[in-house]
């Protein structure tokens, strides 16, 4: 079984070709757009790989939570790529493959969801605790129980949580980034047991649902229509 | 050659097939407007609009493919949107537009948005001939283009400020018309009277091509603060108002443009285009200035895949050359002169 992995959420983008159960992961050039980086790499990693767009039998693609932008570019490339070659698309949680790339079993993913905010998941033994959410750092809920590892650049861009946290985490990995070789090793097994979709229903998670106000909320608040 | 064409530059995804085989032409085309989604908001919204986008491609896609008979594999290149227009939703077409080239072995398109409105007239069932003059009256654009050819545009005047259909809707939402409320407002002006309210007609006299639009919604806010509270009757009445001052200017200019021009040809593209005080006027001056004035079926007056695919089919005819599938960049700010 050979799939192609996508990940862009944030601005290290990478990409994995995972053929037979060998990896091979290569970084987009960091100084370009990822619309310039992302499908050259593709191609020239299937190459190195031994692969044509005909042989991959699956896309995966890192769907969220991370940069809006960045997360379309994943889902429209998975979608473009999967509907052309009528193959399955294999959406996987950004911060489930940070937490397997940790190699720890109990790991707090974070990543930096700009606005004063984190994006923040709970993973024990590779399994979400509970669904990723967006909130302040000062309110991110904090495990009652020690000997966690906690990852991800939110670490870096708020500081205040090392302190919130202090208690039960017991390794900061703040240079942990989202990694495509993650996304592959995930979705692999998912998309043997057939766990697939359809390129229609490939979609970003974004986690953060509320971008703006209407008209009538806009009105509720004092403001202008 | 078949050409697939994509459009998601703002709040329209579109996606069409087009063949530049003899007794080929638009085979299909599908399209999904946000325009209810938005209506909540006052306007539209950018990140709506690019998450709503990956969700409609690829049905759309299904559409065109199954209504025309078409397979994936007999096309031939990919035309898309590559801008102007709202980057994140650009990213969307673009992106689908590239890895579905890229993985079909085809090359892309990427297409100025402006030029696919220019050249959307050639769909209509009655098109025009080149050269001729477009008036593109549209919710995002006012321009008089003199239309040479494939690739051959020359601007003759564009609007300093406001949009004409953002002029309407301002307007309409000043009028409590809601959003977007171009096509209320023409209605409500329907049941107005003549010169009961008279509003000024911006750069009429300038001598120019230009247009300036935002002045009149100003004088609409003046005019509403003036009266108090407003009956039914002196909404319409200012409704009216503000669409003959528009109306007028955007006829005088066009006329002008078809003039000067010495062409006989005006071809009336963009949303505001339906509008019926429009149509009315330039039917009647048409006779006596001698020009023949077209309006193009309104599916291909608004943002549609059709014109994209046109677009892209009618530059590969030209001799542009495509390109390879990849690497791509969206331009959501791109004057139409530097294609
Ligand atoms: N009958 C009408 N009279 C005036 N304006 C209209 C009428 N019908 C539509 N419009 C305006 O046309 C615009 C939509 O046209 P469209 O070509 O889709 O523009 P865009 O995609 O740039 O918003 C809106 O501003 C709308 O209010």
């Amino acid at each position: 079984m050979n799939l192609l992995a996508i990940e862009t959420s944030t601005e290290l983008g990478s990409i994995a070709v995972w053929r037979e159960g060998e990896l091979l992961s290569r970084v987009c050039p960091a100084t370009l757009a990822h619309s310039e980086t992302l499908l050259p790499l593709i191609s020239a990693t299937l190459r190195e790989a031994g692969l044509g767009f005909a042989d991959l039998h699956g896309i995966a693609f890192a769907a969220g939570p991370g940069s809006f932008t960045g997360l379309r570019v994943a889902c429209g490339v998975a979608q473009g790529l999967a509907f052309a070659l009528d193959l399955p698309v294999i959406p996987v949680g950004t911060l489930d493959a940070m937490a397997l790339a940790s190699g720890s079993e109990r790991v707090i993913v974070m990543l930096d969801a700009r606005m004063g905010e984190v994006y923040y998941g709970l993973f024990s033994q590779g399994l979400p605790l509970a669904p990723v959410v967006v909130c302040q750092p000062s309110a991110v809920p904090i495990p009652d129980s020690p000997g966690w590892h906690a990852c991800g650049n939110g670490l870096v861009a708020y500081p205040a949580l090392r302190q919130r946290l202090a208690a039960c985490v017991h390794l900061w990995q703040p240079e942990l980034v989202p990694d495509a070789g993650a996304v592959a090793r995930l979705a692999a097994p998912r998309l043997a047991r057939g766990e697939g979709v359809d390129a229609a229903d490939a979609t970003p998670l974004y986690v953060r649902n509320k971008v703006a106000l209407t008209v009538a909320e806009r009105l509720a608040r004092g403001g202008k229509a | 050659m078949l050409v697939l064409g994509i459009e998601s530059s703002c709040d329209e995804t579109g996606v069409a097939l087009y063949s530049t085989d003899a007794g080929g032409g638009l085979l299909a085309h599908a399209l999904h407007s946000q325009v209810r989604m938005h209506e909540d908001y006052g306007g539209v919204v950018p990140e709506l609009a690019s998450r709503d986008h990956v969700r409609r491609l690829v049905p759309l896609l299904r559409q065109v493919l199954a209504d025309s008979g078409c397979s994936l594999a007999e096309i031939g290149a990919v035309a898309y949107t590559q801008g102007p227009g709202l980057a994140g939703a650009l990213l969307v077409g673009a992106a689908f537009a590239e890895a579905l080239a890229a993985s079909l072995g085809v090359p892309t398109l990427p297409v100025h948005h402006l030029e696919g409105h220019l050249l959307s007239p050639l769909l209509s069932r009655n098109p025009p001939r080149f050269p001729f003059v477009a008036l593109l009256v549209s919710g995002g654009h006012s321009q008089l283009m003199r239309v040479v050819g494939v690739g051959e545009y020359e601007l003759m005047g564009e609007t300093l400020d406001d949009a004409a259909g953002e002029a309407f809707d301002k307007t309409a939402k000043l009028l409590g018309l809601g959003y977007p409320g171009g096509p209320a407002l023409a209605t409500l002006a329907e049941r107005g009277r003549r010169d009961e309210v008279r509003l000024p007609r911006p750069m009429l006299k300038s001598g120019d091509l230009n247009f300036s639009f935002s002045g009149l919604k100003t004088a609409v806010v003046t005019r509403v603060r003036e009266l108090g509270a407003v009956s039914d009757q002196q909404r319409a009445d200012i409704a009216r108002g503000f669409q003959d001052a528009i109306v007028e200017v955007l006829v005088s200019k066009a006329l002008r443009a078809v003039s000067e021009s010495g062409l006989q040809q005006l071809v009336v593209a963009g949303g505001v285009g339906a509008n019926r005080e429009l149509r009315r006027q330039l039917d009647a001056h048409s006779a006596t200035a001698r020009i023949a004035v077209f309006y193009p079926e309104l599916e291909f007056c608004t943002d549609n895949g059709a014109m994209i695919a046109l677009a892209g089919a009618l530059r590969t005819q030209a001799g542009v050359p495509a390109k390879p599938a990849g690497a791509f960049a969206v331009r959501p700010r791109w004057p139409l002169t530097d294609t």
